[in-house]
């Protein structure tokens, strides 16, 4: 430490805790962080270009863009397109089945980590413990083209399920795929199956925390395996489980684009057809840009008062906050 | 302490663990399977309800979908973007990380144009249209640039840096060097490993990846092998037509092995990787949820 008080203007740029100079002083100093400013740039440029201009091209949400006019020359249209949001009665079914899709994943597939994250807990044998990890861990590492591509051969009319149930039950083929009533479940399952184990890391890193001690005084005070689940597992996940829900409610417009374009076939869109898709569907393919984009924008939207709500919400259950 | 538990113990570890096991079945059954079934000979695949283990293994799925042209055209393509990207990728990041990690005129301005991002996307359609005005549309580069960066990433790489030991650092710029010899001589050596990291994160994410090339490649020579999988497997769409020829065969392998073949050929670079992967995940969740 007393080295580094020897050369105050080596470390200067090193030391957050720089003391306010004299505006002059700020060219010098850019010119002394050119080369931090030269490894910035690149990523900066990126960041304006793909990701803010796109914001600031959300403007043609208030146009009826057209492709020959542009940007500057389209017609202003106000709120035309938002009105159309809520009288459209496609829009609104596209909500609901976000909305159930989200909720049904929530009550569905949120709990099954948690389970499992507690089931991994109990196992005694570390060996055994990481095997299961890592196999568990495995689907998250998945394309969803992959996992619906399997999906799909493994439910087909004449696939090994329908073969299973024809020979076993006598049951007349399952058009899982095509049939209506079956999208939403096959969706939650698939969830389930390929991230319910990566779900689990951030429980177990909670339970790591736990000390062996308490677990041991519990016995000795003579709580069976469930009530040592209830009264201490349970317990140190509630704040964690607290935070990811509230976190998983502000993003309850997102259901995965690639996973539900990918199920989705002309049978099932009634039902299947979320916000993401409808934006994609209206705006690449039928090239009605601005209503797409002023869909997209209400989303955005929606989704930037939830997580800002979210994030209160949880600073008043006595946590820190998301960020 | 393992022998005084009592019995019911016992039989609630037993059970437990048995459970466990069966979930890890359900994870790793449809890959054992695919494996066989398509290896698979058409008469035993169809007479057969279930198929766990075929009387004779036959390489004709591998033979007709390795002969495919477009199959093949399609794993090219997907390795080019995958390698560039990653380098292209994790450079930006690196570089840009490394720039906020230190305490540079404007930091927490730039910080928070970078944690924007995460509560507020751009939406798809705006988006689409800057690629497009960019000139990258039916470019392998639509795939690499337009998500080059995640913030994510960033964040998790920025957070490291600042970890880094800063003695070397000071040493350097005592022996005179500038900020962008310490970046290239001291601290990329120095973080190699993580660098690893996220670059196997990158190119999983790139390999993966279907949403990017549905959207903004519509010139069939340049589909990447998400698509052309969709297409066989999912569309079930037999535009292998070329394969069957090449293969030089006159019954072509029923679509279920083919396509269960397709779709492993696929998931095998995945499968090299994970162990790899596996090393560093845990640690670059948790360091995600460190906060500012």
């Amino acid at each position: 430490m007393e080295d580094l008080q020897r050369t105050p203007e080596l470390i200067g740029d090193l030391n957050t805790n720089v003391t306010i100079q004299p505006k002059k002083s700020i060219l010098k100093r850019m010119w002394k962080e050119r080369y931090l400013y030269l490894l910035l740039l690149p990523g900066l440029l990126y960041f304006i270009i793909y990701r803010y201009i796109p914001m600031a091209g959300n403007i043609i949400a208030f146009q009826d863009f057209s492709a020959f006019q542009g940007f500057f020359n389209s017609e202003w249209v106000g709120l035309k397109h938002f009105r159309t949001i809520f009288e459209d009665q496609e829009v609104i079914r596209v909500l609901w089945n976000t909305l159930s899709l989200s909720f049904l994943q929530i009550i569905f597939a949120f709990p099954i980590s948690i389970i499992l994250a507690i089931m991994l807990n109990e196992v005694r044998s570390s060996i055994y413990k990481r095997v299961i990890q890592s196999i568990v861990y495995l689907p998250h590492f998945l394309s969803w083209v992959v996992v619906i591509g399997i999906v799909t051969i493994l439910l087909k009319s004449d696939g090994i399920v329908n073969k299973i149930i024809g020979s076993a039950f006598g049951m007349e083929p399952i058009a899982f795929l095509q049939d209506p009533s079956w999208f939403m479940p096959l969706v939650i399952l698939e969830v389930i199956w390929k991230e319910s184990g990566w779900g689990t890391i951030i429980f177990l890193a909670a339970l790591s925390g736990i000390s062996p001690s308490l677990y041991e005084a519990a016995a000795v005070d003579g709580a069976n395996r469930w009530q040592q689940i209830w009264h201490i597992t349970l317990p140190a996940l509630k704040s964690t489980i607290i935070i990811l829900l509230i976190l998983r409610l502000g993003s309850v417009l997102d259901v995965g684009f690639e996973q539900i374009y990918l199920m989705l076939t002309p049978f099932t869109m009634e039902v299947g057809n979320v916000l993401d898709t409808f934006v994609y569907l209206k705006g690449i393919q039928n090239s009605d840009f601005s209503f797409a984009t002023a869909v997209g924008l209400f989303k955005s939207v929606i989704g930037l008062i939830l997580i800002v709500g979210a994030n209160r919400l949880a600073k008043r259950f006595g946590d820190q906050g998301v960020y | 302490m393992l022998n005084s538990r009592k019995p019911s113990e016992k039989i609630v570890d037993m059970t437990n663990v048995i459970l466990l096991a069966l979930i890890a079945l359900t994870m790793l059954f449809p890959f054992y399977y695919m494996f066989v079934v398509s290896f698979a000979t058409y008469e035993e695949f169809v007479k057969t309800d279930l198929l766990l283990f075929p009387k004779t293994w036959v390489l004709d799925a591998y033979e007709y979908i390795l002969g495919s042209k477009e199959f093949i055209r399609s794993l090219g393509v997907t390795i080019y973007v995958t390698v560039v990207g990653t380098l292209v990728s994790l450079m930006l990041t690196a570089m840009m990380a490394y720039a906020l990690s230190r305490n540079i005129l404007g930091q927490k301005f730039y910080v928070f144009l970078v944690l924007f991002t995460f509560v507020f996307g751009a939406g798809m359609i705006p988006t689409y249209m800057i690629v497009q005005a960019t000139g990258l549309m039916d470019s392998l580069w639509a795939l690499i640039i337009p998500g080059a960066i995640s913030s994510f990433n960033l964040i998790v790489m920025r957070q490291f840096f600042m970890g880094l030991p800063m003695d070397l650092t000071e040493a350097a710029i005592i022996d005179g060097a500038n900020d962008l010899q310490i970046f290239s001589k001291i601290i990329l050596p120095l973080s190699k490993p993580a660098l690893a990291a996220f670059g196997l994160f990158y190119a999983v994410g790139i390999w993966n990846s279907y949403f990017t090339a549905l959207l903004y490649l519509s010139d069939p020579a340049k589909w990447t092998v998400q698509v052309v999988l969709r297409q066989i497997v999912i569309l079930n769409q037999g535009n292998l037509l070329d394969a069957g020829m090449q293969a030089g065969m006159d019954n072509p392998p029923p679509a279920e092995t083919v396509g269960m073949a397709a779709i492993l050929i696929a998931t095998i670079p995945i499968l090299i990787v994970y162990p790899f992967l596996q090393k560093h995940f845990a640690k670059g969740v948790m360091l995600g949820s460190v906060k500012e």
